[in-house]
């Protein structure tokens, strides 16, 4: 078979993920605030109005907590849903339906009303849209057990989560960072589902275990390439599912390097970069030989102006930063 | 006000010594006992350890080089003692080691000892490097070359000695009977970690004898005897390359068999490593060597200057043994003692060698 490669952005693969799953089920349809006639807020759905139909692809009411209300009942009647959320800010307003009805149904019917369900919601800064439209939810929630969280950070799981989601039984809430959307890549042209279990080592190294996601995840390789010319190799790890946790390829590499920096645009105070902090005492605390690390975003709302924007989160030179003191020697 | 912290005379020949590694560096702040450098001698590579509270302000001698003893090797300020230290016999915690996890359990592995290693992680912890760099430097000297530095030390020392030592001897059977039964009853409800060897008796049995009989724990100098004011038994130990050693159990008169114990485990352990401490390597007052294992009935020991008396014990081997006028079967063991004429006579060591059979025939007051 033919290893056919097309060039596109991660914006197009998030696209095309929606139009085959609209096209290989016709119990999936799409709903949220501007899908439809406008395209989707960040020109995701663009053009699938056109070819599915009002019927598949659904404008909705400014009411988040009444569309993932719909979505919900949507699942439980027998379709698949995708739900659209315009930003991890505004799901908020719809946390009471995510929390305690998306989540906990399966549990409370004992198993007979599970949620097969799909919420996709922008998350992440760097595009100076302020305090409202900046933050980075996924790790709160990461907390609520009956959730599936995914963090899509390159192209091939731009493409491939969300129909891997349709076919979870439970509910699944993807988080597609904002300043991803125009990476550019290539991408197999028969790119499809992806696993949604395993996290995936995107550089290995033997000094420093980095675990990130998202649009940190391009921060951290190229920290990692800018330290390889000074000797000091980062193995970079791409969470992609943050519930649940993918231990097992953390605390091998962590048993590896002995060293753990986590990088997180999060905030720091308990934040998923503290879950994978603690886990690594729990489970690999006799393999570290330095303190653990972290890089979170400054414990401010995320800013307006350039600069303080950039200042808060984590960039390239404080992660690079921080990865050199952990290797220091003292002389 | 600084003063010298000097290279130690770390066995009777020895006369110079590799200064291998240093443990700290300008600055740092160590207490007594605490390792200072690693130096090697004829018996292999030994911790110097800190004679008092002190602050290093300089080190004077690179790593790599020999020296003779008695060379200064740093500078020290001293510090007054803490005052928990003063009295009473309150027990001093040792600093607590900065060592990150995995160097702990890898010095554990390696057999590196943590204590006053000089660490090059954050905020100066003891690190996974560190460990490897210090075993591996303990491993780069050939054990072909540490074998042969070792006979030659053993060669100069008892050649001394039969040089210098008139010699005389002592020999007394003692019937192990007593002892036995008591190891048996003593160790038959312990876990095996707590159990006793008969080894330890033998130890604890003649330290509480050279206590009472000062004239043959010591050291003969050009200013003639000085008996010592404490006990630290010197046990004769085989490498496994050939060789022996005799470093100290210190104050072993004082101390009760359940720690004398774990302590000539340790001793033996760090001997074999060829990494004894310096306060153990070169401090015995007086010195046994036992051939337990070995089938021997008895082993007459040459004397290891400057100490004045050695003691031997053979095998306990079943023996025909007179008891109220029948022969039993009883363990026996052999017991012998070296010592120095210019300083006791064969009388007082049939006495000490008499008091030492005393104490094995009531364990329990030992």
């Amino acid at each position: 078979m033919s290893e056919a490669r097309t060039t596109t952005t991660y914006r197009e693969a998030l696209r095309e993920a929606l139009r085959a799953a609209l096209r290989a089920d016709e119990r999936v349809f799409l709903m949220g605030e501007d899908v439809g006639r406008y395209g989707g807020s960040f020109a995701v759905s663009k053009g699938l109005l056109a070819e599915f139909g009002e019927e598949r692809v659904r404008d909705t009411p400014l009411s988040e907590s009444a569309f993932v209300g719909a979505g919900i009942g949507a699942a439980l009647g027998g379709l698949r849903p995708i739900v659209e959320i315009m930003t991890c800010n505004f799901s908020l307003l719809a946390l009471d339906q995510i929390l305690n009805n998306a989540a906990t149904l399966c549990h409370m019917s004992g198993g007979q009303f599970p949620v097969p369900l799909v919420i996709r919601m922008s998350t992440g800064a760097g595009r100076q849209l302020a305090a409202q439209h900046s933050h980075s939810f996924e790790g709160w929630y990461a907390h609520i057990p009956g959730l599936r969280i995914l963090a899509p950070a390159t192209l091939a799981d731009a493409r491939g989560m969300l129909g891997s989601a349709l076919h979870c039984p439970d509910p699944v809430l993807i988080f597609e960072h904002i300043a991803l959307l125009t990476l550019e890549g290539e991408l197999a042209a028969e790119a499809g589902d992806v696993d949604i279990r395993h996290a995936a080592v995107r550089r290995t190294g033997r000094d420093i275990t980095v675990v990130t996601y998202g649009a940190s995840l391009h921060k951290c390789l190229e920290a990692a390439s800018e330290l390889g010319r000074e000797g000091i190799e980062l193995e970079v790890i791409d969470l992609r599912t943050l519930r649940p946790l993918d231990d097992e390829t953390i605390m091998g590499s962590v048993r590896r390097t002995h060293r753990l920096l986590v990088v997180d645009e999060g905030w720091r105070s308990g934040s998923l970069a503290a879950e994978v902090g603690m886990r690594a005492v729990e489970q690999a605390f006799f393999e570290l030989d330095a303190p653990i690390a972290r890089v979170c975003t400054e414990e401010v709302p995320v800013p307006y102006p350039r600069h303080l924007e950039d200042a808060a989160l984590p960039s390239v030179a404080r992660i690079a930063a921080e990865a050199r003191r952990l290797v220091s020697r003292v002389p | 006000m600084s003063r010298e912290l000097r290279l130690p005379s770390l066995g009777a020949d020895m006369d110079a010594g590799t200064l291998v590694e240093w443990r700290v560096r300008p600055g740092s702040r160590v207490r007594k006992g605490e390792v200072m450098a690693l130096v090697e001698t004829d018996k292999g590579i030994i911790d110097l350890e800190c004679f008092e509270d002190s602050t290093v302000e300089r080190l004077l001698v690179e790593p790599g080089t020999r020296v003779a003893v008695g060379t200064a090797l740093a500078l020290l300020a001293g510090e007054a003692a803490p005052a928990t230290q003063v009295g009473s016999g309150a027990e001093v915690t040792a600093p607590a080691v900065r060592a990150s996890p995995a160097a702990r359990v890898r010095a554990r592995v390696l057999g590196v000892a943590l204590e006053g290693l000089a660490g090059t992680g954050l905020g100066g912890a003891v690190t996974l490097e560190d460990v490897e760099r210090v075993a591996r430097t303990a491993a780069a000297v050939p054990v072909a070359g540490k074998a042969a530095g070792l006979r030659a030390a053993i060669a100069a020392a008892m050649s001394r000695s039969k040089r210098e030592i008139p010699h005389y001897y002592v020999q007394l059977t003692i019937d192990f009977g007593p002892a036995a039964a008591w190891l048996g009853a003593y160790n038959a409800h312990r876990p095996p970690l707590e159990r006793l060897l008969p080894a330890v008796l033998l130890l604890k049995a003649t330290a509480t004898a050279a206590r009472e009989f000062p004239a043959f724990n010591g050291f003969y100098t050009a200013q003639g005897f000085e008996s010592a004011a404490v006990v630290n038994l010197g046990v004769a130990i085989a490498l496994r390359g050939g060789g022996v050693v005799a470093p100290a159990l210190l104050d072993a008169d004082r101390k009760p068999l359940a720690q004398l114990m774990p302590e000539l485990q340790g001793l033996v352990e760090r001997a074999r490593r060829g990494h004894l401490r310096s306060g153990e390597a070169a401090s015995a007052t007086l010195t046994v060597t036992s051939l337990g294992e070995e089938g021997a009935d008895a082993v007459l020991p040459v004397i290891h200057p400057p100490q004045v008396a050695m003691i031997g014990f053979g095998s306990v081997l079943e023996r025909p043994w007179v008891v109220d006028g029948r022969i039993e079967v009883r363990p026996v063991l052999g017991a012998s003692l070296a010592a120095d004429h210019r300083v006791t006579d064969g009388r007082q060591g049939a006495q000490f060698l008499a008091r030492i059979r005393d104490g094995l025939s009531k364990p329990e007051a030992l």
